[in-house]
């Protein structure tokens, strides 16, 4: 018997989770259909920032919506996901990087936005007092903060299935086909049926694109993390470098967790991947000069979880360019942890509604089409 | 020894200096292959031979005619023209033959044509209430103490556990002048009627006469208890040993209940493995050549699966000549098949071992307060109950407790873990699987992972 539903979501990340959440709150029967299990890839293993600093202007009204939702995480989902807000801190390394974080913040002002907050070396001082003394000041975003990712990711499952979504866990999707009204989405376990589809496969989802016709220049990416064994407490705020990359974190445990986007070689097809032990040296050569505290700590654990990054370093959201009722939602480029819980919302409203309040005008799939970038 | 010594490649690379990794270099070194190894002790020996070129125990009675064996498989190597490397923690080893390699403090990546894991055994967790108090070690500990600083047990000593190590352990403590007040044997009948079937083997390999002797040696001497529920007992440090019931004072409790494959770095290169249930442990899915699926990483001595040490010279030398007919196919090398017999007899006794001495489910899967997670604290019923809700692999655990996430990368827990989940949700080990460990495999520091030499264009490319 072929199963039936309202939705069918591929990818049981944050993003399909979220989506058959908010879903499932609208009274929908979503299915989510997940290769491996919930939370095995990007949104299980990342750094964990829950960060409105620094996002591109498109992604600001999104970013500012799921902010929302994260400062009521609880109420959503059951359980506060390791939610912290101490803010995170744009480190400027020098005045000249200073002064082009000066004309981002105002202009940021021009178009209505305030939470990225340009601050002297004397409030950078107060917020990082590790930081090393070469830094001139900066940028906070007071509101950012950080959770525990696969925690997160398992508690969007945990309450979408509670509220009557359904997640099928180590199934692999194998097809997908318009037939009458419904579309057919061929599985490892069998067909299922519904009017609707969501695209949420992450790293995979060039793959759901490419069924559909409507192939996408996705690339499969890895970023690198690194964490120190239990230091004592040194550093609230999450703190991201312009210049070199580095992300910096202390969670409440005491560990460190070292990020900021240099790639391990990914092999999606196993599952797997190899670390540029080379590019982690340079990341710990920043730490090293930017916070002396950390020379001692111990790196007890590296690793990279499987990501897609777009060209334009911006997700895929929105209807189908060639498929009446099938959606997409991947493609977050290193940041969609944040955009988890607001991305949820604004695609359960386009899929219920065919339409959304929040403005998503840049992310459409179209934009892909030969000879538009 | 230096890292800046380090060539940038070698043709082999052998990880590991016990009778395994000692037996690879000598063998690819000898028939021309550009070999190095990196061995993280002082000195060579391993396990089994720990500090057996400089041992500061004279007379050579206490550790037997099979401990001093390890000297002519060191002396070998020496000569092979391999470069021996001690002090050299591997850290990382990926399926591209890149090899993470810190030396005082400072790192190194180096490749190889070929690896040899040979990381051997380590000692099978024994978690019981209160094996986390000072005065609980394990009887490898113990061992280990003995052979590099000459160290023998003072205070009220009681070894609980099974296995060959134990009773060696035993004998060598009472030679050496060492006093023991009893011996909890965890044995049971069941084990006895179990590797009866593989009596008759057992009777042929070279292990049966030398371990009834060791038995009778000891049972003459120390007061032998039967037992299964075992508790350490004490408020700061150990006071007494409860054993169903009865109370042992005491000082010092020495654990053991067998050895397991030392499966980290060969999991953390993408080797598969899979569950033995006579062994009861998980070991790599390797050929007749101990080469695995990864291309051009084998996998000899016990990390292979346990066999003990001369068998795990053998497999050294065959993985080695596969690895010399591979990069050099006109070297002069031994056919393997005579390698292949040794280790064929050597190998014949183990059934019966592993049967007499299995460990039993009692002190294998835990329940309640006792921790099974030392570095994170997690108990046996978090976890027990986390499987009930749902939790199906140690990899999801380890996000939900945080199992394993600690600085011993669950060389402690690892196996208990996988093997209470799959109690809990009614399968086996195998399904449920192993923790994805994750490299560095031993800490490194910060400072040593700056160390690492960055090629100026890399440098170039990513900095402003």
């Amino acid at each position: 018997m072929t199963r039936t539903a309202d939705v069918v979501i591929i990818g049981g990340g944050i993003h399909g989770c979220s989506t058959a959440l908010h879903l499932a709150l609208r009274g929908l029967r979503p299915v989510v259909v997940e290769k491996d299990y919930s939370g095995r890839h990007a949104s299980g293993v990342n750094a964990g920032g829950v960060r409105q600093l620094a996002r591109d202007l498109a992604e600001i009204p999104l970013s500012l919506s799921s902010m929302d939702l994260w400062e009521h995480i609880e109420e959503l989902v059951g359980d506060d996901c390791g939610f912290e807000s101490h803010g995170t801190v744009l480190v400027a390394e020098d005045d000249a990087e200073l002064a082009s974080f000066k004309e981002r913040v105002d202009d940021l002002r021009l178009r209505g936005f305030t939470h990225e907050e340009l601050i002297d070396q004397a409030e950078l001082r107060r917020l990082v007092p590790a930081v090393s003394d070469h830094c001139p000041g900066g940028v906070v975003s007071r509101r950012d903060g950080a959770a525990d990712p696969f925690r997160t990711t398992q508690a969007f499952r945990r309450r979408a299935v509670e509220k009557g979504a359904e997640m099928m866990e180590g199934v692999t999707v194998t097809g997908l086909a318009r037939v009458g009204e419904v579309w057919r989405v061929e599985t490892s376990q069998g067909p299922i049926e519904a009017p609707k589809v969501v695209n949420a496969a992450g790293a995979w989802a060039d793959r759901i694109a490419d069924m559909l016709g409507e192939p996408v220049p996705l690339a499969v990416t890895a970023p690198m993390l690194m964490v120190t064994d239990r230091l004592p407490p040194f550093i609230q705020p999450v703190v991201i470098l312009r210049g070199r990359k580095l992300s910096f974190k202390q969670r409440e445990n005491g560990t460190v967790v070292i990020g900021g986007g240099h790639p391990a070689t990914p092999y999606r097809d196993r599952n797997e991947t190899v670390l540029d032990w080379e590019k982690l040296s340079l990341s710990a050569r920043t730490v090293w000069e930017l916070f002396p505290v950390m020379r001692q700590a111990t790196i007890v654990r590296a690793w990279a979880g499987i990501e897609a990054y777009m060209p334009d370093g911006i997700p895929v959201l929105g209807k189908s360019s060639t498929s009446e009722g099938v959606f997409h939602q991947f493609g977050f480029t290193g940041h969609g942890f944040q955009l988890g819980p607001g991305t949820g919302a604004m695609m359960a409203e386009l899929v219920a509604t065919g339409s959304t309040n929040v403005p998503i005008d840049g992310f459409g799939i179209g934009r892909f089409k030969t000879g538009r970038l | 020894m230096n890292v800046s010594e380090l060539a940038p490649s070698y043709d082999l690379i052998v990880i590991g200096g016990g009778p395994a990794g000692l037996a690879a270099a000598a063998t690819a070194a000898r028939a021309g292959l550009a070999t190095v190894l990196f061995d993280e002790n002082p000195t060579v020996g391993g396990q089994i031979y720990r500090g057996i070129t400089a041992n500061p125990v004279r007379n050579h009675a206490i550790l037997g005619d099979d401990y001093w064996a390890g000297s002519a498989l060191a002396t070998e190597a020496k000569n092979s023209g391999a470069l021996v490397v001690n002090g050299a923690t591997v850290w990382s080893l990926d399926r591209t033959l890149t090899v993470g390699v810190s030396i005082a403090g400072e790192a190194r990546l180096v490749s190889g044509k070929r690896i040899i894991i040979a990381t051997g055994s380590l000692e099978r967790p024994f978690p019981i209430p209160g094996w986390t108090l000072p005065g609980v070690m394990t009887a490898g500990g113990a061992q280990t103490v003995l052979k590099a600083q000459g160290l023998v047990p003072t205070g009220r000593t009681v070894l609980a556990g099974n296995g060959p190590l134990l009773w060696l352990l035993a004998a060598q403590i009472l030679r050496a002048g060492g006093k023991i007040e009893a011996i909890v044997d965890t044995g049971t009948r069941r084990n006895w009627l179990r590797a009866a079937m593989f009596l008759p083997d057992f009777l042929l390999s070279p292990y049966f006469k030398k371990g009834l002797a060791l038995l009778r040696e000891v049972k003459a001497k120390a007061l032998i208890i039967p037992g299964t529920r075992i508790a350490a007992v004490g408020s700061d440090k150990l006071t007494e040993v409860d054993v169903d019931g009865r109370r042992l004072p005491a000082d010092l409790l020495l654990l053991h209940q067998g050895v397991v494959p030392n499966v980290n770095l060969a999991v953390a290169a993408g080797v598969p493995h899979r569950w033995n249930g006579r062994q009861l442990c998980f070991v790599p899915v390797l050929d007749g050549d101990f080469q695995s699926s990864v291309p051009g990483i084998a996998v000899a001595g016990d990390g292979a699966g346990i066999a003990g040490g001369t068998a795990a010279a053998e497999r050294g030398r065959i993985a080695a000549i596969a690895a010399v007919r591979a990069l050099k196919p006109d070297a002069r090398i031994a056919d393997p098949q005579a390698a292949r017999q040794r280790l064929q007899r050597e190998e014949m006794g183990r059934a019966f071992l592993d049967e007499l001495y299995r460990p039993v489910a009692e002190l294998r899967r835990p329940e309640g307060e006792t921790i099974v997670c030392r570095c994170e604290e997690v108990t046996a019923a978090q976890i027990r109950e986390t499987a009930r809700m749902g939790c199906e692999g140690p990899n999801q655990m380890k996000s939900f407790l945080r199992c394993g996430m600690g600085p011993c990368q669950g060389r402690l827990c690892g196996l208990t873990v996988t093997e209470l989940i799959a109690d809990e949700r009614g399968t086996t080990p195998d399904e449920v699987g192993y923790y994805r460990l994750r490299p560095p495999v031993k800490p490194i520091t910060l400072g040593e992972l700056a160390s690492l030499p960055v090629s100026e264009a890399e440098r170039r490319a990513v900095e402003r």
